[in-house]
């Protein structure tokens, strides 16, 4: 039996709390320090109740204990990335980054895992960003004349804590550039839209594109073999529109269904992101 | 002295009418008229606002830039607006061009629940000395108290008013009643109401809010606008003045500017047609009526039947994707029975 991969969970939001619930069905990683602000929110509660150590210090924690993880997840916001990075960069921390600050390289497992376990520090994009980029890359090896693409997304207002609405901006430019790169597109716009419907609507992603000559029997094959990547770590990833042509544009649909560890199934962008987090974390525990 | 502040949102609203395609030719004319008017603030734009040009909602005929510099080129007295909704537009690549443009008012926008999306872009408005409202679209789809909630985090970031918008046409007079009054109990800040006509109740609704104690009104010429339109500018500053109302507003003026709106700008004078009964009585947004139209005839099903099943799940401005899953859908169980 392999020692499991030391890691610490920064940011006890929605994100966070998902994710150790995650991190603790894995067979690769131990979350040995689950770190916020304020031991009564309700993340901390329930890490507690997990029997986790948890800590309110925020990233002193890890200053003042630098032993006590080799990797950390960041769930706290873009902002706040920005001034953690170089902190853990000097203690020598591998860093998977949840939030839209986009300093690491840009991670989407189904596409380019393998590659990203060279750097230190990874993002994961967006949660838009980890539903649309499959898509958009398969767009993009389809096709060489892909002009535009666009993706919009639509969340439960209950699974979008109070980062992720500040970072709203952050998100679209985020998952905008991650587009582009990946599907080698000239231009590209991100849409976000928050849904309070009760019950909660599952998350979903559309993918609009603009392509000369769309070849859609091809595109559709690359699809499908794309969304059956996603699901190895993502199992509620669904095609739900496969690539038809409306009024000129390319649309391809997919809803994601959450596994429910934290906030219940409708939260497939938390999911998603954490999933994809969690492969990512694996990858390196694995190297 | 003007007690009604009214916004004329025919450059904004009214490019639903016409999928976004306002030349700026036309908006030129028009914002010199409008000046012309004593109208106080005109709003430009696409019609789901800043950054919203798109394959999802429509794309513009010209840039968000020409459409605001071209409206500021004809404009002295006459404040420029602009609406724009987080998720769809962005500080950096959205707001900072638009002030470049030489905006004079900010409307910053959410679905009615979602108020806390709006901070960031309140606040940078304000630092840059814009005159900044908060909007709440959709209002039907919460209860007074919850948009009471909603409009005093807007009043608590820095909004200097708060507007709500009925977009799915979808309320009556009774419940504008309810809804305003609560808002202007509970707000230091003016409260303002934007119509949508689906159900035939644009101007009635208007003059409620004013009864209630809302200060500032949107209208848009001949109702150009989305679904079956907005509340008519022209009838709206008649009847508000006949209330014993000031707009500041000159009657002549104001009729002018419509039956020059009528003549340059609309290809259809609004009209409460089938599509926008069906969208106002399902409380659907009110720009979804030309691509639900547009999507039924591609694939051979009944509009009515997509808005009453957008209506079951509750969706919001921007889900306009889900138009074609639905029709598609729809059109499998067409099919099989």
């Amino acid at each position: 039996m392999m020692n499991k991969l030391k890691i610490a969970i920064l940011g006890s939001g929605n994100i966070g709390t998902d994710l150790l619930v995650k991190v603790l069905r894995s067979s690769f990683l131990e979350c040995t320090l689950f770190i916020g602000k304020n031991l009564e929110s309700k993340g901390m509660k329930k890490a507690q109740s997990l029997g986790v150590a948890t800590s309110d210090k925020s990233i002193d924690a890890i200053i003042e204990n630098p032993d006590c993880c080799d990797l950390v997840f960041d769930a706290t916001s873009a902002l706040c990335h920005k001034y953690h990075a170089a902190i853990l960069q000097n203690l020598g921390k591998r860093v998977v980054d949840l939030t839209p600050a986009r300093i690491g390289a840009m991670c989407v497992p189904a596409v380019n895992l393998d590659k990203c376990l060279s750097f230190e520090n990874i993002n994961m994009v967006t949660c838009g960003g980890q539903a649309s980029v499959p898509l958009a890359y398969a767009i993009g090896q389809v096709h060489n004349d892909v002009e535009y693409i666009e993706v919009v997304s639509t969340i439960a207002s209950k699974s979008a804590g109070p980062a992720t609405r500040v970072n709203i901006d952050e998100y679209i430019e985020t998952t905008e550039n991650a587009i582009k790169i990946f599907s080698g597109c000239k231009k590209a716009k991100a849409i976000l839209n928050l849904n309070p419907a009760q019950p909660c609507i599952d998350m979903q992603t559309t993918v609009f594109a603009k392509i000369k000559n769309p070849d859609l029997v091809k595109l559709k094959q690359n699809i499908d073999i794309m969304v059956n990547k996603v699901q190895a770590y993502v199992p509620g990833y669904n095609l739900v529109v496969s690539p038809v042509l409306e009024s000129g544009k390319v649309m391809i649909m997919v809803r994601v269904k959450g596994l429910g560890d934290y906030l219940s199934s409708y939260a497939g962008n938390l999911d998603i992101i954490n999933c994809a987090a969690i492969v990512a974390a694996e990858g390196y525990a694995k190297l | 002295m003007a007690n009604i502040l009214i916004h004329d949102v025919t450059l904004r609203d009214g490019s639903h009418a016409v999928a976004h395609q306002l030349s700026l030719k036309q908006i030129a004319e028009y914002a010199k008229a409008a000046e012309l008017s004593g109208i106080p603030v005109i709003e430009v734009g696409h019609g789901n606002g800043l950054g919203a040009s798109s394959l999802l909602v429509g794309e513009s005929l010209v840039s968000d830039f020409d459409m605001l510099s071209t409206a500021k080129e004809n404009l002295k007295n006459t404040k420029l607006g602009i609406h724009i909704i987080p998720g769809f537009g962005a500080i950096n690549k959205d707001l900072k061009p638009a002030f470049d443009a030489g905006v004079d008012v900010v409307r910053v926008a959410s679905h009615c629940t979602e108020a806390d999306i709006t901070e960031r872009h309140i606040k940078f408005s304000r630092e840059n000395g814009k005159e900044v409202y908060g909007v709440l679209m959709m209002s039907h789809m919460a209860s007074d108290e919850e948009l009471v909630c909603q409009c005093l985090k807007m009043e608590s970031y820095g909004a200097e008013g708060v507007i709500l918008m009925d977009s799915a046409g979808a309320s009556l007079p009774s419940d504008i009643l309810s809804r305003i009054s609560a808002l202007v109990s509970s707000l230091k800040i003016p409260v303002g109401f934007h119509a949508h006509n689906n159900l035939g109740m644009g101007i009635a609704n208007a003059v409620t809010a004013v009864s209630a104690g809302a200060t500032i009104l949107d209208g848009s010429a001949r109702g150009f606008g989305a679904g079956a339109g907005n509340a008519q500018l022209e009838v709206l500053v008649a009847v508000i003045e006949k209330l014993g109302y000031s707009t500041g507003i000159n009657l002549y003026k104001i009729l002018e500017l419509a039956e020059l709106a009528e003549k340059r700008l609309l290809k259809v004078i609004p009209s409460i047609n089938s599509t926008s009964i069906v969208s106002g009585l399902s409380g659907v947004f009110s720009g979804f009526a030309k691509h639900v139209d547009r999507v039924a005839k591609e694939y051979n099903v009944d509009p009515r039947d997509i808005f009453f099943e957008l209506g079951k799940r509750k969706v919001v401005a921007g889900q306009e994707d889900l138009i074609v899953e639905i029709a598609a859908i729809l059109q499998v169980k067409n099919n099989k029975s």
